[in-house]
């Protein structure tokens, strides 16, 4: 039986690619990102999963707004990232796990989630830099993937509630999969960044605090959120939280938080790591 | 009509829903081809003809002239999509920050700082 072993939720900005690129991870402004980054790399050692489920956002690289899904769920063979306009590499192929794949889109339509499946999907730095920053040093990712893409371009977008409970469903689509698989989610984005508008460098350290802590404590907690409201607290890209609650949502049982960072800024956003593991 | 029942009241933040998507749909298309290299020279050896050929309007055009970050995002511009363009001119979103804020991006980034403290 396919068993869920933990979740990873980690920040993603594309500033992240070119510090990589330039080995910048000991200079002085990325020390405290990339040094959050060891233990986690320790564990995905130890713990050698299959599979990563990977929740993020598209950026304007495989989705526009003339076809613009609110859930999407990869079924490729292969995962490509591509140039995303900005000059950062393109990072090598992500082995997929079609079967996996299936089981997932199957299990989510039956449990009323109705996604968008695509057996070709660009994957955009939200997926790629967060896998390059969990294996960094292999220079292919070394466990299949399965990306799982929510809308958080165009409004409206699902609720927090909402994606708390695609997790759940994720979960227990992973669950009645019979093979025996090693499965890790790994959600990207946040915590708390304004890009956009005369608020532009808007950041907000106590609700992130408050949010990583009650993702123990009290893991539905930001569900009591809209979106609009956690705009207000987060920031219009700071919403991208929603990453991080369909992870929790998908983590089955006594989840035990093993490590975090909180770092402000990476960029323009206040980057956050934890790692969770399910016992 | 407003496509949505409650529009944000925060000052100097938008979200991006359906009003603007339907504005800004031109404006956006033509930032999304920006993730092809040869678009992006296409773009750089005649602006005004890649405007026009993506259908940009007038108030979207002035605003692509005049690198006007607020006055994209008022045209209907997506900050995911003007990312792209933003590229092109070699700016990062702290420049972008800057622009927005009206401060130096000096200012802006110790603006950054100070909130981690």
């Amino acid at each position: 039986m396919a068993k869920i072993v933990g979740g990873i939720t980690t920040s993603h900005v594309p500033a992240i690619g070119r510090a990589i690129a330039q080995n910048l991870q000991q200079d002085p402004y990325w020390k405290p990102f990339f040094d959050g980054f060891p233990p986690v790399q320790k564990w995905l050692d130890e713990v050698k999963p299959d599979v990563a489920i990977v929740i993020y956002n598209d950026h304007g690289l495989n989705f526009f707004l003339d076809k613009l899904p609110t859930f999407a769920v990869g079924a490729a063979a292969q995962y490509h990232n591509a140039d995303e306009g900005w000059g950062i590499p393109t990072l090598p192929p992500f082995a997929g796990d079609a079967e996996l794949s299936w089981q997932l889109i199957n299990g989510l339509v039956a449990d009323e989630f109705d996604i968008t499946t695509c057996q070709e999907m660009l994957v955009d730095h939200a997926f790629s830099l967060p896998m390059k920053l969990l294996w960094p040093e292999q220079d292919r990712c070394p466990v299949r993937t399965i990306p799982v893409c929510i809308n958080t371009v165009q409004y409206p977008l699902p609720s927090a509630a909402r994606c708390y409970k695609l997790g759940e469903a994720i979960a227990r689509a992973v669950a009645s999969w019979p093979d025996d698989l090693k499965v890790v989610i790994i959600g990207t984005g946040g915590l708390s960044h304004q890009l956009d508008g005369e608020r532009a460098g808007f950041i907000n350290k106590a609700f992130d605090l408050q949010f990583m802590d009650s993702l123990t404590a009290a893991p539905k907690w930001a569900t009591q959120y809209s979106n609009e409201e956690l705009v207000e607290q987060t920031g219009t890209q700071g919403v991208e939280l929603l990453m991080w609650l369909t992870t929790r949502g998908a983590l089955p049982g006594e989840v035990v938080e093993l490590h975090r960072n909180y770092h402000i800024p990476i960029s323009n956003t206040a980057a956050g790591l934890m790692l969770f593991e399910c016992r | 009509m407003e496509t949505t029942k409650r529009k944000l009241r925060v000052t100097g933040t938008a979200v991006f829903d359906g009003d603007l998507a339907q504005k800004g749909y031109a404006l956006n298309k033509m930032c999304f081809s920006f993730n092809d290299a040869a678009n992006r020279q296409a773009f750089a050896a005649d602006e005004a003809g890649y405007c026009q050929r993506y259908g940009l309007n007038a108030e979207q055009y002035a605003a692509v002239r005049e690198r006007n970050v607020l006055g994209l995002l008022a045209a209907g511009g997506n900050v995911y999509y003007l990312a792209k363009f933003a590229g092109i001119l070699g700016l990062d979103v702290q420049d972008l920050g800057a622009l927005q804020t009206g401060m130096s991006k000096e200012a802006f980034k110790q603006m950054l700082l100070e909130a981690g403290k």
